[in-house]
């Protein structure tokens, strides 16, 4: 599988990258730093990972194109992109293997957030449900903004643009259901908008229910914004 | 030529980069075994049609064939008969020589011993062995050039298309890469660019000239100077720098230019006949005999193959010139 060897190839210069890991360490230190230290969590007296998984669309929002702005503009920028394109590997897998690239160091990265649960479990009585779906709804919901990011970085080649426009993209589209329950907004327009609301899908997945439809959209966005990043390949290839 | 199964089959390539017309019809064709020098000023198209080639660019019209496979039909076949170096050599320069090597190595579809095995023989052809387990951004110049022509032939690939393959080295790497590429040369196909044309003198048996995205000429070089209608030959004689040039003026010859003077008492000039008319052999019988008959005492008169300047001045005329081997 030529993608598994791209992918390879993103975790290997992760690991001799120094950039990398602060990314890496980014998600679990901030998660960590607001849910026990400036979030209410020892108010409540509860055991529940709500309040992480409430700010995690939001630490997404910074976290994730801050691994992929890299990823196709730094290719376009030092031109390995050159090397890249003329090796006997078909677009989609190209494609393909930056997304699970960037896909892993999102795993590696929530995965270090495993601390939080542990902690929380070792302090009282946590249902591990929601838990678990939370991770699962996380991954879902990082493969699309992944996607989203990618796509964006394949259309620059500069990585601080990239990552700007992929952060105020997010964060517009996960701001979408204020606009929904705005006043002003008519109720038809406003369902249209709840639905198409990026982090909406995810609440539910954190409170343990695994929605098919939550599902699809997420499944729906990733399969979308690929497509596009391939498309425009193809388009730069030809013009 | 024609008896030889081409490896390189282009043909009209056209392609315009907004209101650049970085191509207006390019063809030529690379048989098996052959070494083509692509030879062009600066932005006459060079990288751009080996990047048609090389799948990297889409041509607006025309085809590139690699192997009988046509580039935009069928790219990943077509691919794996190519071994590529881009124009400045671009490198993952955070990764290790041995880690891209063996990325580079998959991407070409090699795996476990096989590609232990093209690895290893690509590192011990292009000397690779000290810097194996070293950043390659903390590698020379020299190395990572060496880095760039291994990951191209690893696959053993029918076609090597090498982009300026020296640009930017130091004169002795620039030495060694180019007997490296003279090696390679001795039993694969290659395509490579330059703007020198020494380089390609000493590397290809025949050039392509490009200008302005245009082919105004193709043959061996011998068969350029020929077309090109001018005898450039280094005139030495025991005398001072002034009279040999007059002398040499009054012979006949079109342009002239001193050379670093090198044996006592001689001087020496590269000059330019003109031999469109008369014929190579007359023209130089007529000059020696008029050198002679002005009192000089010739130590030498070596005809030589024609320099780029003269080339492009010469035959990068709209007619262009054809020559068939
Ligand atoms: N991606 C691009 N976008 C716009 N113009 C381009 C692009 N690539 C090449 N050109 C233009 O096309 C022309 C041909 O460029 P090309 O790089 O093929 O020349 P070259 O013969 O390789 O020159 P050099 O010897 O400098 O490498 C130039 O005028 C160049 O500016
Ligand atoms: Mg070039």
């Amino acid at each position: 599988m030529k993608a598994f060897l791209l992918a390879k190839r993103e975790w290997k210069s992760a690991v001799d990258s120094p950039v990398a890991y602060v990314l890496l360490a980014l998600l679990p230190a901030v998660s960590a730093a607001f849910f026990f230290v400036m979030g209410p969590f020892f108010d409540r007296g509860v055991a529940t990972l709500r309040d992480f998984f409430g700010l995690l669309p939001w630490l997404f929002v910074m976290v994730i194109p801050a691994i992929t702005m890299r990823a196709w503009a730094e290719e376009r920028r030092s031109g390995t992109e050159e090397l890249l394109m003329t090796y006997p590997m078909r677009l989609r897998d190209l494609v393909l293997g930056k997304f699970l690239g960037a896909w892993g160091l999102l795993a590696a990265s929530l995965f270090f957030t495993a601390g939080i649960p542990l902690t929380v479990a070792s302090l009282g009585d946590l249902d591990w449900g929601p838990v678990v779906g939370g991770y699962l709804g996380a991954m879902l919901m990082g493969a699309a903004a992944i996607s989203f990011g990618l796509f964006l970085s394949a259309s620059t080649r500069n990585q601080v643009v990239a990552w700007l426009i992929s952060a105020v993209g997010l964060m517009t589209w996960n701001m979408l259901d204020f606009a929904a329950t705005a006043e002003a907004t008519p109720p038809a327009l406003g369902r249209w908008l709840l639905a198409a609301d990026f982090d909406e899908h995810f609440f539910a997945f954190a409170r343990g229910v695994v929605d098919f439809r939550d599902v699809v959209f997420y499944l729906s966005v990733t399969v979308f914004f690929l497509c596009l990043n391939g498309l425009t390949f193809e388009h730069r290839r030809a013009s | 030529m024609m008896s030889r199964e081409s490896v390189v089959s282009a043909s009209a390539l056209v392609k315009t980069f907004g209101d650049v017309r970085a191509l207006r019809g390019v063809g030529f064709e690379v048989g098996t075994g052959e070494v083509v020098g692509f030879l062009g000023p600066n932005g006459a198209g060079k990288s751009t049609a080996i990047r048609i080639l090389a799948g990297f660019l889409g041509a607006d019209s025309g085809t590139a064939k690699i192997c009988g496979i046509d580039v935009a039909l069928d790219p990943v076949s077509a691919k794996q008969h190519l071994g590529y170096l881009p124009e400045s050599n671009p490198l993952y320069t955070e990764m290790r020589v041995q880690d891209f090597l063996q990325f580079a190595a998959g991407a070409r579809g090699l795996s476990g011993g096989v590609a232990r095995a093209a690895i290893d023989q690509a590192v011990e052809r292009t000397g690779l062995a000290s810097v194996w387990g070293r950043l390659i951004g903390e590698c020379s110049k020299g190395f990572r050039q060496r880095v760039g022509l291994a990951q191209a032939l690893l696959h053993e690939p029918d076609l090597l298309i090498l982009d300026e393959p020296t640009n930017g080295l130091d004169p002795l790497q620039v030495v060694e890469i180019r007997e490296l590429v003279r090696e390679l040369g001795r039993e694969k196909t290659v395509l490579l660019t330059s703007h020198v044309l020494s380089e390609v003198e000493a590397l290809a048996g025949r050039v392509v000239l490009l200008h302005q995205g245009e082919k105004v000429a193709d043959g061996s070089l011998a068969e350029l100077t020929t077309q090109a209608g001018v005898m450039p030959v280094q005139v030495s004689a025991i005398c001072d720098g002034a009279s040999l040039a007059a002398a040499c003026t009054e012979a006949g010859a079109e342009t002239i230019r001193e050379l670093p003077n090198h044996a006592d008492g001689a001087s020496s000039w590269l000059c330019e006949w003109s031999v469109s008319s008369i014929g190579a052999a007359q023209t130089q019988a007529h000059a020696v005999r008029a050198l002679t008959d002005a009192g000089l005492t010739l130590i030498e008169f070596s005809p030589q193959n024609a320099t780029l300047e003269s080339l492009f001045r010469t035959l990068s005329r709209p007619s262009s010139v054809e020559v068939s081997s």
